[in-house]
């Protein structure tokens, strides 16, 4: 693919972008990260001089989704310019090259920007001591490719539930031992972009940034960008005034759900759940779940798939069984009834043993 | 990423394998204790009933339940924040929405529910009542000395229940699993000393006030 001595303006000119549309991405990403508009022209003057960097993206268990998300980045040309502002150097899906010539790619931008290099990993990965098999790339196991290229990478960007937390492949059972990239790397710096998939902006607003300030955006105690994932859905949510209210929806057809009211009851994650959706939206600014009337499934979170129905209320636990608690309760019942006999036994026991005393007897012993 | 030190992980655990300890715990223990108390009864009456047990007894269900002039007027202080703090626990703990779920989910029987404001202000008003409570017991000389380890316990436990549910439906804490979390936890807390402490007044405080009326009604006496 392209080389990575152009800087990003340089680059941006020859590929026929406008000033104007540039200084539009650039308000936009810096609003998006909630960054003071005086940063813009800083912002924009950082991005130009900023060296094209070359990004390695390793695809390992997942489904793709979240390289359909970044390819529909809202904004019309913030896709191209994200995608002309990197150098985009290996990516399964998106390089026209396949085989040998693919992995080819990857080595040789590894070792020319060894120590420069944005490493991208999308999808989880099985640990060391799993069975490598489970997935590899070119007969190579994900977990030696990670570490391999992790090696000479100035930064790790986990994109998606799988490649930050583990997702999918790691919700119970677990058969492949799939980890969350952040539970291998430990001495590089780490941002993870959760979400199934995450917010395309998102993925964008973490690359611009870190183009611009040479460092990866302020993060939450799970390393999330937190311009993002400071505040829940539920904070954001524009239904939350009927939360408030004590309006909710009862099923998915009934006279709440149509005049819009608040999805709890529902199962909606909403109150546990940090991202953006609810202020950035999706398909351009569309939509998003809880808008098209459906609960937030809490995709974001570590374990999202083993925290239970997606359509049980938050308040209502994981696990439930009225029949565990009525044989509990049988138990108890049993454990009482048997105490109550032995108490009455120990009192009818004690009434025919009884020995009456005299008053002459009493004395004598005194 | 299954550690407890992760608020979502900790969210998880709270509302998965320690509520069922904690329920099982809570229905075990308030069934023995229930079985034992119905089950022995009282010493059989040989002495002819004046009257009937059933009337006097359900009657004194309800005098002992709603205040009464004379107790008001020796200790109006316990009276009032007794009552207000009680009906204020009892409307948070049944009329809030996420907690008439949780029974759904559990019994499979609801009711309707109070909007969340009106519980908001019903929960702090409990709380300020609460911490009246403690204020005055400790500060009660009587009180003061009649006082045990096990009282300040299940105040503890009681007021730390509604704080943190407080705390987390104004989302006070940070992250909101951790603010849940903590909360179910101390539910549990709740539940798994209930059947154990003098929280047990909870189920037995109606079975006791019905066997005084009782008594009260074979005698003949005002009940």
């Amino acid at each position: 693919m392209t080389t990575t001595k152009h800087r990003v303006g340089e680059h941006l000119r020859d590929q026929g972008v406008s000033r104007r549309a540039f200084l539009k991405f650039c308000t936009a990403s810096a609003s998006l990260m909630a960054l003071p508009p005086g940063l813009i022209p800083a912002m924009a003057a950082a991005l130009e001089q900023a060296r094209r960097p070359s990004v390695i993206w390793l695809s390992f268990q997942e489904c793709t989704g979240c390289t359909e998300s970044l390819t529909r980045s809202h904004a019309p040309t913030v896709e191209d310019l994200i995608l002309e502002m990197i150098s985009l150097d290996y990516h399964h899906t998106l390089q026209a090259a396949a085989g040998e010539a693919a992995e080819a790619a990857r080595e040789q931008a590894m070792k020319d920007n060894f120590g420069k290099y944005l490493l991208i990993v999308d999808g989880s990965l099985p640990g060391p001591d799993a069975n490598p098999g489970y997935s590899t790339i070119a007969g190579v196991s994900n977990y030696a490719m990670l570490m391999e290229a992790v090696e000479g990478a100035a930064a790790v960007i986990a994109v998606g539930t799988c490649a930050a937390f583990g997702g999918l492949p790691e919700a119970a059972p677990n058969p492949t031992g799939a980890v969350a990239v952040m539970d291998l790397i430990k001495n590089k710096p780490l941002v993870n972009v959760s979400g199934c998939p995450p917010v395309p902006m998102v993925i964008t607003g973490v690359l611009a940034h870190y183009l611009a300030f040479g460092r990866l955006p302020e993060r939450d105690a799970y390393h999330r960008p937190l311009a993002f994932f400071g505040q829940s859905i539920h904070d954001r949510c524009y239904r939350r005034p009927f939360y408030d209210k004590g309006l909710f929806a009862e099923t998915f057809d009934d006279e709440g759900a149509r005049a819009g009211w608040c999805l709890y009851r529902l199962g909606c994650k909403g109150p546990s759940t940090y991202n953006a959706c609810a202020t950035m939206r999706w398909n351009a600014g569309t939509s998003w779940p809880i808008e098209a009337g459906h609960p937030c499934l809490g995709c974001s979170e570590p374990r999202f798939w083993d925290a239970g129905s997606f359509y049980a209320p938050l308040s209502v636990p994981t696990d439930l069984s009225s029949s565990r608690i009525l044989t509990a309760g049988a138990a108890g019942a049993l454990v009482g009834g048997t105490v109550a006999t032995l108490a009455r036994r120990t009192v009818a026991t004690a009434a025919t043993s009884r020995q009456p005393v005299t008053a002459d007897e009493l004395e004598q012993t005194l | 990423m299954t550690t407890i030190a992760d608020p979502m992980g900790f969210l998880l655990f709270t509302k998965g394998p320690l509520f069922n300890i904690a329920i099982a715990i809570f229905a075990l223990g308030l069934a023995a204790r229930l079985a034992e108390i119905l089950l022995l009864g009282r010493r059989p009456n040989f002495a002819e009933p004046r009257a009937g047990e059933w009337l006097p007894g359900l009657r004194t269900v309800v005098t002992r339940t709603l205040p009464d002039p004379g107790t008001f007027k020796r200790a109006p202080f316990n009276v009032l924040t007794g009552l207000i703090w009680h009906v204020g626990f009892l409307v948070a703990l049944l009329l809030f929405i996420p907690h008439i779920e949780l029974i759904k989910g559990l019994f499979g029987v609801s009711w309707p529910g109070l909007p969340n404001p009106f519980v908001d202000l019903v929960t702090a008003v409990t709380l300020v009542a609460l911490a009246a409570t403690l204020v005055h017991r400790l500060t009660h000389p009587v009180k003061k000395r009649l006082s045990t380890i096990e009282d300040y316990l299940i105040w503890a436990v009681t007021f730390l229940v509604v704080l943190t549910g407080y705390l987390a439906y104004n989302r006070l804490i940070n992250p909101y699993p951790l603010a849940l979390g903590l909360h179910i936890l101390t539910a549990e807390l709740f539940l798994i000393l209930l059947p154990f402490t003098k929280l047990t007044h909870i189920f037995t405080v109606f079975i006791a006030r019905w066997y005084n009326g009782a008594s009260f009604g074979r005698r003949g006496v005002q009940s």
